[in-house]
């Protein structure tokens, strides 16, 4: 298992915002976080990343255990998300934002302060460069980041996750937002990267999307998982179309 | 060289030092408003070494931007625990602590001030201003000035992207800390006397308008506010009584024009 989170528990003030989740994923393997608004989605990806201390229960990434350490060394781990309501360096040219990131791969005071160059033609800034031009973002490289559209502002904290080379992805809600045209390109996009061997884990309420993207569903509600099985299997079981749609209208 | 231009030129070389100190932390987020008990710390303990252990001038003056810096660092652990508006309180406070304790400490002279016999020429302050000058826009075309504007944009996500939040801001408020220290102790050895009535709050908010209002987006930005500072009271000499009434419309003017500051920038690298 690439990332095993096991009975994990977070209140925020005497609610329990998650409630002894567990749940694993394997090398590879593209896994769906789904639920109604305020499930604790986004909680869980902020424990796993080390935003939020958990309560009670344990995170591991490759077989070791990751509860206690710093968020900051969890990306260099190998563990990078991008963000629900986007994170951009609002200072920061697009091309900086993702520079950013590359900083995980190498960390320390003499990457630091490594020079990347007055001109062009340095690695880093040219491997960042490569990689807004494969994601066909190479014309925004030199703007600042704000004030772009928002599609655009989501692909480029995609390449900016990527840019840390990392092994697991947690993707939060990213098609929310997106017109079809640009989602079908975010699903290619993501399809390729899993491809690479990137284990992605995506929360996501276009159930289209997570359809053609993920194997497997692990559905929460009010912090507890209800159900964990297969995409395909998803519209039949009873609990998750409760959570969603209310016992009583099922029954009508 | 006329004496008068000569003083101009140290002034303006001391204060791109200092302005550089403030800009520093400024880049980091932090607005630090103790930049002047820093130059205070710099300039008393530079003319103690060379006053009392012979230190060559130029010696001391590096001393000083060590002790500024080392001094810097420490009391960034508190200092740095706070935010936004409190930080600005909390170097204010820094401020009025190294001001007062040097006003009392009779053997740097206490209120009467301080005598610095060791000189140091032109040429020296303006080789240290230049080296001060190429030693930051090299900085700031490293991973530091992504990294530390990083830290100011989002501490949460530049942290995720596993930056040192806490460090970045440390090293920013140390460096400036000891740029101020540097700024000082020039100061001393140029003009051989100090008085630690100068440095108070009114001197650090000056050196922070310099960065204001060059603009703490390019690495010049502060070179561009120190020059403007420091020659433009200068250039309207010839209205004599109206000359600082002329000067503070101006910097309002420029102000409002460029709230961000007069420079802009696309990048850290491509300028």
């Amino acid at each position: 298992m690439v990332l095993e989170v096991r009975n994990l528990s977070k209140s925020f003030g005497g609610l329990k915002v998650i409630d002894d989740l567990s749940f694993s994923v394997a090398r590879g393997e593209r896994l769906a976080l789904i639920g109604p608004n305020g499930a604790g989605k986004t909680t869980v990806f902020n424990l796993i990343t080390g935003v939020y201390a958990p309560d009670a229960g344990s995170i591991s990434l490759e077989g070791r255990d990751i509860s206690a350490l710093p968020s900051r060394f969890r990306i260099r781990r190998g563990l990078a998300r991008t963000f629900q309501n986007i994170r951009l360096m609002a200072h920061l040219t697009v091309l900086e934002n993702v520079m950013i990131a590359q900083y995980a791969r190498a960390p320390g005071i003499a990457s630091l302060l490594q020079p990347l160059g007055f001109g062009r033609g340095n690695r880093w800034r040219g491997e960042a460069r490569a990689a807004l031009a494969a994601a066909g973002l190479e014309r925004y490289a030199d703007q600042p980041a704000r004030g772009l559209p928002y599609g655009v502002q989501k692909r480029i904290e995609l390449v900016r996750a990527l840019a840390a080379a990392p092994r697991v992805l947690l993707l939060d809600e990213p098609a929310a937002g997106l017109n079809p045209t640009e989602s079908e390109a975010l699903h290619l996009a993501l399809d390729a990267i899993a491809r690479r061997g990137v284990t992605l884990v995506v929360v996501e309420h276009d159930m289209q999307f997570v359809g053609r993207l993920c194997e497997r569903v692990v559905v929460l509600n009010f912090g507890s998982k209800i159900a964990e099985c297969r995409v395909a299997e998803i519209q039949a079981d009873r609990r998750v179309r409760e959570a969603y749609l209310g016992a009583d209208e099922l029954a009508a | 060289m006329s004496g008068y231009l000569e003083s101009v030129l140290v002034l303006l070389c001391i204060n791109t030092v200092l302005a550089y100190g403030a800009f520093l932390p400024m880049v980091a987020g932090q607005l630090n408003l103790g930049v002047a008990a820093f130059v205070a710390i710099g300039a008393y303990s530079g003319g103690y070494l060379s006053q009392t252990y012979n230190l060559p001038p130029v010696l001391a003056a590096l001393a000083a931007l060590l002790v500024a810096g080392l001094i810097g660092w420490l009391v960034a652990f508190p200092i740095l625990r706070t935010r936004g508006i409190y930080l600005a309180l909390a170097t204010f406070a820094l401020n009025q602590v190294v001001q007062g304790a040097i006003l009392n400490l009779n053997v740097v002279g206490g209120a009467s001030g301080y005598p610095v016999p060791a000189h140091i020429g032109f040429p020296v302050v303006a080789a240290f201003s230049l080296a001060v000058v190429v030693a930051i826009v090299a900085l700031f075309h490293t991973r530091f000035g992504i990294s530390v504007t990083a830290v100011s944009d989002d501490e949460g996500v530049a942290d995720l992207m596993g930056l040192s939040v806490r460090g970045l801001q440390t090293a920013a408020f140390a460096m400036g800390a000891a740029l101020a220290g540097l700024g000082g102790a020039l100061y001393a050895h140029h003009f051989n006397y100090i008085e630690a009535q100068n440095y108070g709050v009114l001197f650090s908010i000056y050196v922070v308008l310099y960065v204001l209002l060059g603009g703490t987006q390019t690495v010049y930005g502060p070179l561009l506010g120190a020059a403007v500072f420091t020659l433009l009271p200068e250039l309207l000499r010839g209205s004599a009584a109206w000359r600082y009434v002329i000067f503070a419309c101006l910097i309002i003017a420029i102000m409002s024009l460029r709230p961000q500051g007069v420079l802009l920038r696309k990048s850290w690298f491509s300028r």
